[in-house]
């Protein structure tokens, strides 16, 4: 396999009035398993359904329910952790977190305080060619979704809904490894790109699949190289987390905003304050949550109505041995088996139904001429398209494999292919089918391009002469050659003829 | 470890019980009662004891990942306080 | 023949089997007898409409010939029990009007057996207490009586107790979490036994105390005891702590020849100041045990000392973690709030007036020992301790040992109110021989063994290895029939 080796990113500068400042940035990412039932009860976790529908009377708290746990919500975080490299805990307990709040109907939130499931990973977090930043995981742990709380549907009153609660989630938490805005969003659609090709997560953002809080601080220069080497947190600065953060785009913005808000009030001499932040996306900045934060205590201790959750080495293993192939794994075998570059890998990998067509397409053709076509025309015409998603193309991966194949053969010319691509994507058909019927074949015949050139040279002496005198100026014959033709021409046959009738 | 007037008022803020300001001190004073009858396990040499995680040891009972459980909002609802539109009501939570 | 409703669940077997009785006559005579117990505030919630239909189906099955034991025997639940329809309010007010929509495992298998419920029972409010005075509902009171004072029938399970001494149904559903069973059946002279923790589902119970809580049967002797238990126990798939053990015939266990078994006595529960009628009572019971061919062995369970305090930091500890679901949104009370009250003020209201002193009380003190920098100085030391006292049982059956006996309270009942003015800790102090048993998961179960000089009955505990209860059942039926306790509580209610 090709081995990459990879330029680290430079970090983020932000120049204060006084100083440069670099980024410091960890992330914990709220990732919802992919799973029919939620993750201690029988109640389905689809979204959408009638409020308090999905809801088991263990969901809502009921006195005397009790949590049985979903084997494979289990095998979920196992499989991410082993997407992500990661130490998987053979041992792992569930414990509280207690709080009030009218979603949380039992008081508190089943989750991993003290022995999660998944331990140190890893992630490859590419920002460009042959640049990416390895990020550190530090532990995935499950727990418990809460449900939903609607504000604005009463002037006095807030309405709940149960349906999300208790639907499972891993938080996957990250060292702060992270030294910009961009890697960090970067680092969240690697991981979403991760967990998608797993299965494990549907990464969906706008719906709540995927949220993450954010932790920034920032430093001088030179000083997060010295935690590095120490491991000791006081180089850096003081710490704000900035909750619940649901868009790319958000998450860019609001560390850029946190990170300068942070920077006025060091470099006015004041000190950071470590607390819990929210993000206004209106207003453009970040404000405290203090209140909140003052009232907690969330009281971890282990549930007592579970007992610890053993798992065994050989059903890792087996999970291990049927984990799809990864995104970086694709990516590199496309390179080394069509020949890719590396960008165009990356844009044919980024989802795993992109790549599943592709390699339909190239499966026994020209890889790089596949790829051209997937990403060029195919991408391009569906975006045109409402920004249709590959599952939604109407042209299929053997249509377009058929176009690819009339040009190869030299049937049909580029140009043409073209438009017996649009003629397939908005018609349909058979390609070769098509091409037949509307003699869209292009012309080798010599003696047919021959007479349609010796008619053009009969009548337009001028331009001969001045051909003769300047070859590059032949070229105007080949265009009125193929106009004549009506673009069926071969047109390295057009070339060639035209050269030897002109200069010889 | 003693409780004064303030630790009793946070605990009961954080078990959200309303506690009148005049019943703080006897509170304070029978919470102290108890914690110093807890004191005695101080008395027990625990180092290197593991704190019990279950008391009959076995394997964690699992699920299968099916839906056999939830399309019943009418039981769901049934002995809310206030319920309205399928939905539990509750005063205004200020965010 | 003798009032049908003061049958136990052998007997009525027996005599619907032969057809003398019907579960319908069991079940009238039982309704009849709770009618005028008004004084003894045992029943709570009626559920006589309900009796008579299963009442009737059981009859029909009897006829049919494959009925189960527990088939038409009418039974008394503890309040704590969610059983589907009928209110269930663990005797709080938190759970005032709460009706469940589901119907707990255990009630559920015995109805499946044929059983018959009567109605609910009182108990001390989410069966914290030793007395039965924490209820919504009122004291219960123990129908036995010795001079003008109204005694307690003990707790949690004082209305269960209270019902069965006074024939007011055959036996009853408890639940013990650090010795509701044992010491309220104590109390009344009659049998309790807490199970081996994970023996019976906890599904559909009213969680206290997730580790230690543990339901079991409350009955008129040793082999009713064996006989519900049976009914009661099995895996549930529901309930993640509930062992996977098949359900032996625990009155095929009863044999009575317990010859060459081996008794433990611990030094450590001859505790200081324990009155002379316990520790002559206990002596009894060696020897009964003695002369039935057991081997007597003094034992060591050093750690029993620091069973109560770990107790009281295990058991509130969790208590704070579950009640908190007891917050006015979903079901039960809502406080009426004021204008300009948020749902922080809802909570507050709500929960200050929905549970009582004792359960404040607890609930406090488990938020304050898991809050923040304390965790290892209580919680976490109590976890350890625990895993110690369950050592100590561990090391003693390894010798060897086949049952431990203790007294299992420190005195015969007392009269209701006479602790009111009692530091908490004093009354904590009740479970001070049966705490054990449940922070070490093993099964435990009072026999009625004596009469003080008052003329109260007194009950000594025999602790079993875990899961034999078939062994323990069979100790604690030979001890029962060399105590021979027959004396009953004379009417007066």
């Amino acid at each position: 396999m090709l081995d990459l080796t990879y330029e680290t990113p430079k970090p983020k500068v932000i120049a204060g009035a006084k100083q440069d400042w670099e980024l410091v940035i960890g992330l914990e990412v709220h990732a919802q398993v992919s799973s029919n039932a939620k993750l201690f009860s029988g109640a389905s976790t689809k979204f959408g359904a009638e409020p308090n529908s999905n809801v088991a009377f263990v969901d809502a708290g009921m006195p005397g329910m009790l949590p049985v746990i979903n084997e494979e919500c289990v095998a979920q975080a196992v499989r991410t952790g082993l997407g992500l490299k990661a130490e998987i805990n053979l041992y792992s307990a569930f414990d509280r977190k207690n709080y009030f709040y009218p979603d949380l109907p039992q008081g508190y939130q089943i989750s991993q305080l003290y022995h999660p499931i998944v331990g140190e990973g890893e992630v490859l977090v590419e920002l460009g060619s042959g640049v990416a930043r390895t990020v550190r995981i530090e532990r995935i742990h499950l727990e418990q979704d809460a449900g939903k709380s609607i504000h604005d549907m009463d002037p006095t009153m807030s309405f709940v809904d149960l349906n999300r609660t208790g639907v499972a989630l891993m938080e996957i938490v990250s060292m702060p490894d992270i030294r910009g805005p961009e890697e960090a969003a970067a680092y969240v659609s690697k991981l979403r790109q991760i967990m998608r090709y797993l299965g494990t997560c549907d990464g969906n953002m706008q719906n709540g699949s995927m949220r993450a809080d954010v932790n920034v601080s920032i430093c001088a220069p030179g000083q997060y190289e010295k935690y590095q080497a120490t491991g000791d947190f006081s180089h850096l600065g003081t710490r704000c987390e900035i909750k619940n953060m649901n868009s790319l785009r958000f998450i860019q913005q609001a560390i850029e905003v946190e990170a300068k808000r942070q920077i006025a009030i060091v470099e006015a001499g004041g000190k950071v304050d470590q607390e819990t932040r929210l993000y206004d996306p209106d207003k453009g900045e970040t404000r405290s949550m203090r209140s909140k934060e003052e009232a907690h205590d969330y009281r971890y201790f282990p549930d007592p109505d579970l007992l610890p959750l053993e798992i065994e080495q050989a059903w890792v293993d087996d999970l291990a041995a049927h984990l799809p192939e990864l995104p970086d794994e694709k990516r590199l075998r496309f390179m080394e088996d069509f020949g890719l570059s590396d960008y165009d890998s990356s844009v044919l990998t980024a989802d795993t139904a992109d790549a599943a067509y592709f390699e339909e397409v190239a499966k026994g053709r020209d890889g790089k001429m596949a790829a051209n076509w997937v990403i060029n025309e195919l991408f391009g015409r569906l975006k045109k398209d409402d920004d249709k998603a590959i599952t939604e193309s109407p042209v299929s991966p053997a249509q377009l494999g058929g176009i690819i194949d009339l040009i190869a053969s030299d049937a049909i010319s580029g140009k043409i292919a073209k438009d017996l691509f649009e003629i397939v994507y908005t018609e349909g058909g058979d390609p070769a089918e098509i091409v037949e019927a509307r003699g869209m074949k292009q012309v080798t015949d010599t003696g047919a391009i021959e007479a349609a050139l010796d008619e053009i040279i009969a009548a337009n002496p001028a331009q001969v002469e001045k051909a003769q005198a300047n070859p590059k100026l032949a070229g105007w014959f080949v265009g009125q050659v193929m106009k004549a033709t009506g673009g069926k021409a071969n047109p390295k046959a057009v070339n060639e003829l035209v050269a030897k009738k002109l200069g010889g | 470890m003693s409780i004064d007037i303030t630790t009793a008022a946070r605990v009961a803020k954080l078990a959200r019980i309303a506690v009148p300001q005049d019943d703080l001190p006897k509170l304070a004073d029978e919470l102290n009662g108890i914690i110093a009858f807890m004191e005695q396990l101080n008395e027990v040499d625990v180092d290197g004891v593991e704190p019990m995680t279950s008391v009959t040891p076995q394997r964690l009972t699992r699920r299968e990942d099916v839906v056999t459980d939830g399309s019943q909002q009418e039981a769901v609802l049934k002995n809310a306080p206030d319920a309205r539109e399928g939905f539990f009501a509750v005063p205004k939570v200020v965010e | 023949m003798t009032d049908l409703n003061t049958f136990g669940i052998a007997d009525a077997r027996d005599a619907l089997r032969k057809g003398d009785v019907t579960s319908l006559e069991l079940t009238e005579a039982c309704l009849g007898a709770i009618e005028t117990s008004g004084a003894l505030n045992a029943f709570v919630h009626n559920t006589p409409e309900i009796a008579r239909t299963q009442a009737a189906a059981a009859d029909a099955r009897i006829k049919a010939g494959d009925a189960p034991d527990m088939c038409g025997i009418p039974l008394g639940i503890k309040d704590l029990f969610c059983t589907k329809g009928v209110p269930g309010q663990a005797a709080s007010r938190i759970l005032e009007g709460f009706k469940p929509e589901y119907e707990s495992t255990i009630t559920q298998q015995l109805w499946d057996a044929g059983s018959v419920m009567l109605g609910k029972l009182n108990m001390d409010e989410f069966a914290m207490g030793s007395s039965n005075e924490t209820s919504v509902y009122g004291d219960a009171v123990n129908p036995w009586k010795v001079d003008d004072r109204k005694l307690t029938p003990g707790g949690s399970s004082g209305g269960s107790a209270a019902a069965v001494a006074a024939d007011l149904c055959m036996a009853a559903t408890g639940t013990d979490t650090g010795g509701s069973i044992r010491q309220p059946a104590a109390f009344a002279g009659i049998t309790g036994l807490k199970p081996t923790y994970g023996r019976c589902s906890r599904w559909g119970v009213v969680a206290f105390a997730s580790s230690l809580d543990q339901a079991g049967p409350m009955t008129k002797s040793v082999r009713d005891a064996a006989i519900m238990l049976g009914a009661m126990a099995g895996h549930d798939a529901k309930d993640s702590t509930s062992a996977e053990l098949a359900v032996p015939d625990f009155e095929a266990a009863l044999t009575g020849d317990i010859r060459g078994k081996k008794i433990g006595i611990p030094k450590e529960y001859r505790m200081e100041g324990m009155p002379q009628e316990i520790e002559q009572l206990w002596a009894d019971g060696t020897a009964m045990l003695k002369d039935a061919g057991a081997e007597i062995v003094d034992i060591t369970l050093p750690h029993t000392k620091y069973a109560l305090p770990a107790y009281y930091v295990v058991a509130p500890a969790e208590a704070s973690s579950n009640l908190a679901r007891y917050d006015g949104v979903r079901f039960g009370h809502r406080a009426k709030i004021g204008q300009g009250d948020g749902i922080t003020e809802m909570y507050e209201k709500t929960r200050a007036e929905g549970f009582g002193p004792e359960v404040q009380r607890r609930v406090m003190i488990g938020t304050y020992v898991l809050s923040a920098g304390f965790y290892d100085a209580y919680y976490n030391r109590a976890r350890k301790v625990r895993s110690l006292i369950k050592k100590d049982f561990e090391d003693v059956f390894a010798q060897g040992v086949d049952a431990i006996l203790t007294p299992a309270t420190p005195s015969a009942a007392f009269g209701l109110g006479e602790m009111a003015e009692a530091d908490p800790v004093q009354m904590y102090l009740n479970d001070v021989f049966t705490v054990t048993v449940n922070l070490a998961g093993l099964p435990g179960i009072a026999v009625p063994v004596g009469l003080d000089k008052q003329g109260l009955p007194l009950g000594l505990q025999l602790i079993g290895r875990p899961w034999e209860e078939g062994d323990l059942l069979n100790t604690a039926y030979a001890l029962e029939q060399a105590a021979g306790f027959v004396a009953k509580p004379a009417k007066w209610w």
